[in-house]
């Protein structure tokens, strides 16, 4: 048994050497890079995710916040929960985070703040609820340019965001109504004339949604419903043209009928009992993309029809079959509506 | 002997865990401008084994539709004979086949989105486990080489 000592140990040392970069320093930027970066930008300019870079964002928030940010994310506003991280490594990204703002970050009292949230609920309608929402739901679509021009730096954040109420303090929500956020269209709420005890009252009223029953946003996927399948009474040939007009019908455009193997084997070799038709309706494809530019993965809307022993079947994938993998309740809504339309058309056209 | 056994699964176990890739959603951001992106992306696809048979240019038909948007397009790849194994014994998954990858501009880098093939077989049709695995890793390795910036 002993002579297997030797062995192992080399073992260990070759593990222990192997998996010290996990814990270096400097693996913050590495780890930005992989988890962080295809949404905040490389140096944190922002994209679909918001501009963690903004001089007045960093000053503003506590370590604290964006730790809790990154563990639990924000349910059904795009920002996922990485809970494949550990704690070693979330505070080694908001190390390289802080690292473009120089400065020693503000660490906000715990202290709650005490306001009345009756009186919180009017001042919220009149000065907060035209950019977060009236129920405190945030502003639509994600991030800042993405794939095409935005009006504004950010997204007004969702205030009754379990995620963001979990993140943020109370004190930390006072101090961003008190001296706004440069940079950002959220200004000072005591410039606006509010008083002191008007922003607590606020405050309080944004810590009551807490109570409010939190939307289900996650879409956890029925995993049998992969795709709808329909039998058609026609023939294939009928089939198509009956889908070709159920989807002009639908207010689509034709925009492509291929077999499914089309351009991974030669044409000759092509199999004509699979075939998918593309259709696309451009305003409700610009209307997606302002939701979530990553709608791609939807792209473009299809069916496929296929002839086998004798029978002809129709396929649509399930859009809410992949729109959970999105973590945005807009996009599941927006799914929900293709789902129908996908439906509709393959029932107008069957049956 | 049990002493160094366990701390040797430990010790594995600390490497390992930083290296797991549980993401569903396949993303990735590269310094590469759109149109050295699209030539890189392409590369990448070829050199795992697939190949594109199509791409579909979601920003040509926007614009000529009027909407202003930038460089969009989404790549189709498959190997033949797995995309005709696939939908011959598990239809299900045809509307998923050929495989995709949306890629898009923005600003002067350009994103890349995908989402797992595996994760639509997993726990649903288990002897297409290794099969998938194997999809994984590769659409694994092409978004590594994106993320590459080279």
């Amino acid at each position: 048994m002993h002579r297997d000592f030797p062995a192992l140990s080399h073992m260990l040392v070759f593990l222990f050497f192997i998996s010290l970069p996990v814990f270096a320093e400097e693996n913050g930027a590495a780890l930005y890079e992989e988890n962080c970066a295809v949404c905040h930008g490389n140096d944190g300019r922002g994209g679909v995710g918001v501009p963690l870079a903004l001089p007045d964002f960093q000053y503003a928030v506590s370590d604290q916040f964006l730790e809790r940010t990154i563990r639990k994310g924000r349910p059904g506003r795009v920002m996922p929960a990485f809970n494949n991280l550990d704690d070693a490594q979330v505070k080694a990204i908001v190390r390289h985070i802080r690292s473009w703002a120089p400065g020693k970050p503000i660490a906000h009292p715990s202290i709650k703040v005490k306001g009345d949230p009756v009186k919180g609920r009017a001042l919220f309608a009149k000065n907060c609820a035209a950019c977060h929402g009236s129920k405190g739901e945030g502003g639509k679509g994600t991030g800042v340019t993405f794939s095409r021009p935005r009006d504004l730096p950010i997204i007004a954040p969702a205030l009754n965001n379990r995620g963001f109420l979990y993140a943020a303090s109370d004190q930390m929500i006072k101090a961003t109504l008190m001296n706004g956020r440069e940079g950002t269209p959220m200004v000072s709420f005591l410039k606006q004339g509010l008083s002191e005890q008007d922003i607590n009252d606020i405050v309080s009223f944004v810590r009551s949604f807490e109570k409010q029953t939190p939307v289900n946003v996650t879409h956890e996927p029925d995993r049998n419903k992969l795709a709808s399948v329909y039998e058609s009474p026609y023939d294939m040939k009928e089939t198509i043209a009956a889908l070709k007009r159920a989807i002009i019908g639908e207010n689509f455009r034709i925009i492509r009928i291929q077999n499914l193997d089309s351009g991974l084997v030669d044409e000759a070799q092509e199999d004509t009992h699979k075939v998918i038709i593309y259709f696309c309706n451009f305003q409700l494809l610009n209307d997606a993309l302002a939701v979530d530019p990553r709608v791609g993965l939807f792209l473009p809307c299809r069916v496929t029809v296929v002839e086998k022993d004798g029978k002809v079947l129709v396929y649509a994938l399930n859009p809410k079959r992949l729109s959970y993998l999105f973590n945005n309740a807009e996009l599941n809504k927006l799914c929900e509506g293709m789902s129908e339309t996908y439906i509709s058309i393959i029932e107008e056209a069957t049956l | 002997m049990k002493k160094i056994l366990s701390l040797l699964i430990f010790v594995s176990s600390l490497f390992f865990s930083g290296q797991s890739q549980a993401d569903n959603l396949l993303m990735a951001r590269t310094r590469l401008s759109f149109p050295e992106a699209m030539l890189k992306l392409q590369d990448s696809i070829h050199e795992q084994g697939y190949t594109v048979s199509r791409i579909q240019r979601v920003d040509i038909g926007l614009t000529k539709s009027g909407y202003r948007t930038d460089k969009y397009r989404v790549v189709f790849f498959g190997e033949a004979k797995l995309v005709k194994r696939l939908s011959n014994d598990y239809p299900q998954l045809i509307p998923y086949l050929p495989f995709k990858i949306a890629i898009f501009a923005e600003g002067e880098e350009t994103l890349l989105i995908a989402s797992n093939p595996h994760e639509l077989t997993r726990n649903v049709y288990p002897e297409l486990e290794s099969t998938m695995q194997k999809v994984e890793k590769d659409m694994l390795a092409i978004f590594k080489s994106m993320r590459d910036d080279e």
